[in-house]
């Protein structure tokens, strides 16, 4: 193998130049990552000024190969893979259950989707009501049906590869590219499902399964999650190039410190730079930042009449944080698996979705295609060389094979986003404070999962080897639900079009406006929630 | 196992790069400085005792890889110093420079150095750079290469462009 630059010598040069405000700007968009770029790429092509501010860097494409070594070698943690910085990305945890912030996001340009797996499902229609369908929960106050179009338009959008999904929600058409086939691990399932009535379905990949909007075809480098040098997963540069070629101005390493305001209008986004603070002012304001900077930048920006923080008037601001919760099994057979050719899944199973209620969670089923360890991976974390090393990657490559799932867990007062006032980042602005609890229900639900991969393992023949039950069970890195959507203002922080219950010219596109979360990785409802804000941005400038 | 130009240029076919690969199939460039040969000497002198004994046409390899490494500098500079040292500890403790010791020799000296049981790191002891420069260096590079997977029955290793064939693949196959 050759053409591999080396990772230490990344040189990070790609950014803006200019980091001064824009005159006369429309919108100004917080957050440079799939949310803020469809909605600047959106908004721009309609013909407004658009400006969006992203407190990461912007990473230099050519640099990718590079970034893949960081990946690959044990040297680099996860983190480093998208130079986080600790002082930058600086977090305390104070709940229950501890949260790795730094290893569930990536800051700069493209935002998570950098370093996302890539797949990409709708909701179900139980998810848009939980409480009145499951008991628990609250309901949304909009419907699947709202949402569908715009879920259409983002699977174009994002270009995704899927088939026929037989426990989905109703859609007209197929998706834009055909679904990957299924691997050969996949068959080695099949026959236990098929033999104890489970049913499996390919995945929507948002990553090219023959070429697509310019991007190339999946080349197979293995390493999606965290990076994907050849260009075909989507991320959110996608869009923010889009963005720019329709006269969008993207400033990078431009740390929104606070939203300054009135009573009923943001007026500027007052923001720190290598260059020194600016402030940019604009019509109508979109904070796309997730579901922590998000309300971390809106409990930054308090004021007399706001004194809980901005948009707080219902005091839900960074309350109901929730994630997925990961359940899985895996072991070894007695047989080869062929894991690790490529870093995506191919098969799932949402047969138990809609079997939800008030006692379980919804929740889905996963068929990995890259279970144990990557032999490169191993050969650099060994005692050993030579014969010696590879007798023990034969051995220990090969045979391995796993599931995992996704849980839904329901919003609770008490996981929720503060400030921690005692620590401080790069900019000397107080950091976000993570409050992460989990309810019962949830746990209750990854036992549930867990029995359900057992089974299927066990008609294998698998020798299980691990689980990842509910005393083992870590988060998917979705965070959800820290701005509320309610109708009522009372109750959340915006509206149904996502627009701020408080301020009339402040949109939230991000998972932070969901109020439950379901069980389905939350990009495509993020891509569909923010289209539609574009709209309403659109329709009210 | 044969180590060949599918395992040299893999990475620059996936991605249409225009990295060039002066030498490929070949002993790498033609003008070197006395330095660059040394890191080249050495880096092949290492991979013949870090590289399993059926793995063949590592010079070649190695410095086909090298080409596309030492154009960075920090890089470059890291895998100089860790190769002077490894040169320094064989001249002392050997009484020749590295790749003129024996292959027995060569795998003591990198066990003494302490390489097997460092944790890889840039900036770190004699010990860990070795491990991060030369010894993971070679071991990435042939394990992320096709010749390197099919090794251990993985055609496709992680870090190599090999498509979206084999996955859909049975062992047989």
């Amino acid at each position: 193998m050759s053409g591999r630059p080396p990772a230490e010598d990344i040189e990070n040069s790609a950014g803006a130049t200019d980091r001064t405000p824009v005159d006369d700007a429309d919108v100004c968009i917080v957050g440079a990552g799939p949310a803020g770029g469809l909605v600047a790429d959106r908004l721009a092509d309609a013909g407004y000024e658009v400006v969006v501010l992203e407190a990461g860097p912007r990473f230099d494409p050519t640099d990718r190969l590079a970034r893949q070594e960081k990946a690959i070698r044990p040297t680099y943690d996860r983190p480093a893979v998208w130079d986080s910085d600790p002082e930058r990305d600086a977090h305390s945890n104070s709940g229950e259950w501890f949260y790795p912030l730094n290893h569930a996001r990536a800051r700069g340009v493209g935002g998570s989707t950098l370093h996302w797996q890539g797949m990409v499902m709708r909701l179900h229609e139980g998810d848009f009501n939980s409480n009145s369908e499951r008991g628990v929960g609250v309901d949304w106050p909009i419907d699947y049906s709202d949402l569908r179009p715009y879920y259409a338009t983002a699977e174009q959008e994002l270009g995704v590869a899927g088939g026929e999904m037989p426990f989905g929600p109703p859609r007209e058409e197929p998706h834009p590219m055909p679904a990957f086939p299924p691997s050969y691990s996949d068959s080695i399932f099949a026959d236990a499902c098929d033999e104890l009535e489970i049913a499996m379905h390919p995945v929507p990949n948002a990553r090219n399964s023959e070429s697509y909007d310019g991007r190339s075809q999946c080349v197979g480098y293995g390493t999606c999650q965290p990076v994907c040098p050849s260009g075909a997963k989507y991320d959110g540069t996608v869009h923010i190039e889009s963005a720019e070629e329709q006269g969008a101005t993207v400033i990078d390493r431009a740390a929104v410190q606070r939203l300054d305001h009135d009573a009923d209008r943001i007026t500027a986004a007052t923001y720190a730079t290598p260059d020194g603070e600016h402030r940019q002012e604009a019509d109508a304001f979109v904070i796309a930042a997730g579901g922590v900077e998000t309300p971390r930048l809106l409990l930054l920006s308090d004021s007399d009449h706001y004194p809980d923080g901005l948009a707080n008037s219902s005091g839900t601001v960074g309350r109901f944080f929730m994630d997925h919760l990961f359940a899985g099994m895996g072991g070894t057979l007695d047989e080869p698996t062929r894991q690790n050719h490529v870093g995506f899944l191919t098969s799932e199973s949402h047969q138990f979705y809609d079997d939800a209620d008030d006692e379980f969670a919804p929740f889905k089923l996963e068929f990995f295609n890259y279970a144990g360890p990557s032999p490169v991976g191993m050969a650099l974390t060994g005692d050993d060389w030579g014969d010696d090393l590879l007798g023990r990657l034969r051995d220990d490559y090969g045979t391995h094979i796993a599931m995992g799932g996704l849980v839904e867990q329901l919003p609770r007062e008490d996981s929720y986003i503060g400030l921690d006032e005692s620590t401080t980042d790069n900019h000397g602005t107080p950091v976000p404070e993570i409050h992460w609890n989990v309810g019962d229900r949830a746990l209750r639900t990854i036992e549930r999962a867990n029995e359900i991969q057992r089974s299927i393992l066990a008609e294998l023949g698998v020798d299980i080897e691990w689980t990842a039950g509910p005393d083992s069970t870590g988060p998917a890195y979705h965070h959800m639900g820290t701005t509320k959507m309610s109708d009522d203002p009372t109750e959340g922080v915006v509206d149904a079009d996502c627009r701020t219950h408080d301020l009339d010219n402040c949109w939230i596109a991000s998972s932070s406006v969901f109020p439950t979360g379901g069980a389905m990785n939350p990009t495509l409802t993020i891509a569909a929630l923010a289209l539609r804000v574009a709209d309403a941005v659109d329709a009210a400038l | 196992m044969q180590l060949t130009r599918r395992d040299a240029v893999s990475a620059l076919t996936a991605l249409g790069a225009s990295v060039a690969v002066a030498g490929c199939g070949d002993t790498g460039s033609t003008q070197q400085s006395d330095a660059d040969t040394e890191i080249r000497e050495t880096m092949v002198a290492a991979a013949e005792v870090v590289y399993p004994d059926e793995v063949t046409g590592i010079e070649a390899f190695v410095t086909t890889f090298l080409d596309s490494r030492l154009t960075g500098e920090s890089h470059a500079a890291g895998v100089g110093d860790a190769v002077a040292a490894v040169n320094d500890r064989a001249e002392s403790w050997y009484d020749d420079r590295f790749p003129a010791l024996s292959a027995a020799d060569r795998d003591s000296l990198l066990r003494e150095v302490g390489a097997d049981t460092a944790e890889p790191r840039r900036e770190g002891s004699t010990a860990e750079e070795v491990r991060y420069y030369v010894v993971n260096e070679l071991l990435l590079a042939l394990y992320s290469s096709p010749t390197g997977g099919e090794l251990v029955g993985l055609e496709n290793p992680q870090g190599h462009a090999g498509g979206i064939d084999s996955y859909q693949r049975g062992p047989q196959a």
